[in-house]
């Protein structure tokens, strides 16, 4: 599913965002995200761009090193999950951690278009899929889709 | 905004690769994420992309002399190389990139061959105007 842009100034983006998070309780916490990716373009991109809106970021280079995070009793709210990686792909670690019983939100993000494609990944057990790299809307969008289920 | 002339020149500059199609909106997300936390981002990921996309060229370089060609790794290849190529807004280097996937899932040798020197050729043409337009605006003092 891809987003539309609604091109809100940046601003009034992170004063949505600020409210939101303050009305979550400690001012500190902070919504918590890992980065999945084996390109480093794309991991240095959505790193700034996770920050930059208010987000702790963590990133690593393919599925396994995700899933042994999670192994070692690391959490985090949202999952930014590349679909083709070395080592183990998007949907293989996607499964994985769904089969360890993990209920982040899982988001894909691929530069494949094709509608075949982004229907398998998001069967490994994905709550989203879009194209990369994110944008800042589909960032704020993300965040507060998550501010609101919890 | 008052503007010098050097300001106002790096501007054009700006406008004239958007205008001419080097650059599309990916581009602009980038200057967007540009900050004092990341004064010089742009040029980092810029700089990131040509790092990163001549290891690709090489690469395929190596891949189109096999023979006979492995179209389903050259298309492996391309597609990193289009997917890099988005993440900077780089439109006809992307658009190359689309053709050359064309001709390999019409597992044309000759047309992977000849597009691939067209997206070589878009790719050091961006370079050369990306340099010269931070160079610019290094020299203007603008933050992008």
């Amino acid at each position: 599913m891809l987003l539309l842009h609604i091109g809100k100034p940046f601003n009034l983006r992170k004063e949505i965002l600020g409210k939101k998070m303050r009305g979550k309780g400690s001012s500190s916490s902070k919504i918590s995200t890992l980065i999945v990716d084996d390109d480093p373009l794309t991991r240095r991109i959505h790193k700034v761009l996770l920050t930059k809106v208010g987000l702790e970021t963590q990133a690593v280079e393919n599925g396994k090193e995700a899933v042994d995070l999670y192994r070692s009793g690391a959490s985090f709210d949202l999952i930014l999950m590349d679909l083709e990686m070395p080592i183990m792909d998007g949907p293989k670690a996607t499964k994985e951690l769904r089969a360890m019983g993990v209920q982040s939100m899982i988001v894909g993000v691929t530069a494949r278009d094709l509608e075949v494609e982004k229907q398998m990944f998001m069967a490994s057990g994905l709550d989203d899929c879009y194209v990369k790299p994110l944008t800042t809307d589909t960032v704020t969008a993300l965040v507060e889709k998550l501010n609101k289920d919890n | 905004m008052e503007r010098n002339p050097l300001q106002r020149q790096v501007a054009y500059m700006r406008r004239s690769l958007f205008d001419q199609g080097y650059l599309d909106e990916q581009f602009v997300q980038l200057e967007d994420l540009q900050d004092d936390a990341n004064p010089n981002f742009v040029e980092e990921i810029v700089t990131l992309f040509y790092t990163d996309s001549a290891r690709l060229i090489h690469n395929i370089e190596q891949a189109l002399e096999s023979r006979p060609l492995d179209f389903i790794r050259l298309d492996d290849y391309m597609h990193q190389f289009k997917g890099s190529s988005s993440s900077i807004g780089a439109k006809k280097v992307k658009n190359e990139c689309t053709q050359f996937r064309e001709h390999c899932s019409a597992r044309s040798a000759e047309g992977c061959v000849r597009t691939f020197q067209q997206v070589k050729q878009e790719h050091t043409i961006l370079r050369r105007k990306l340099e010269t337009y931070f160079q610019l605006a290094r020299q203007a003092g603008l933050a992008n």
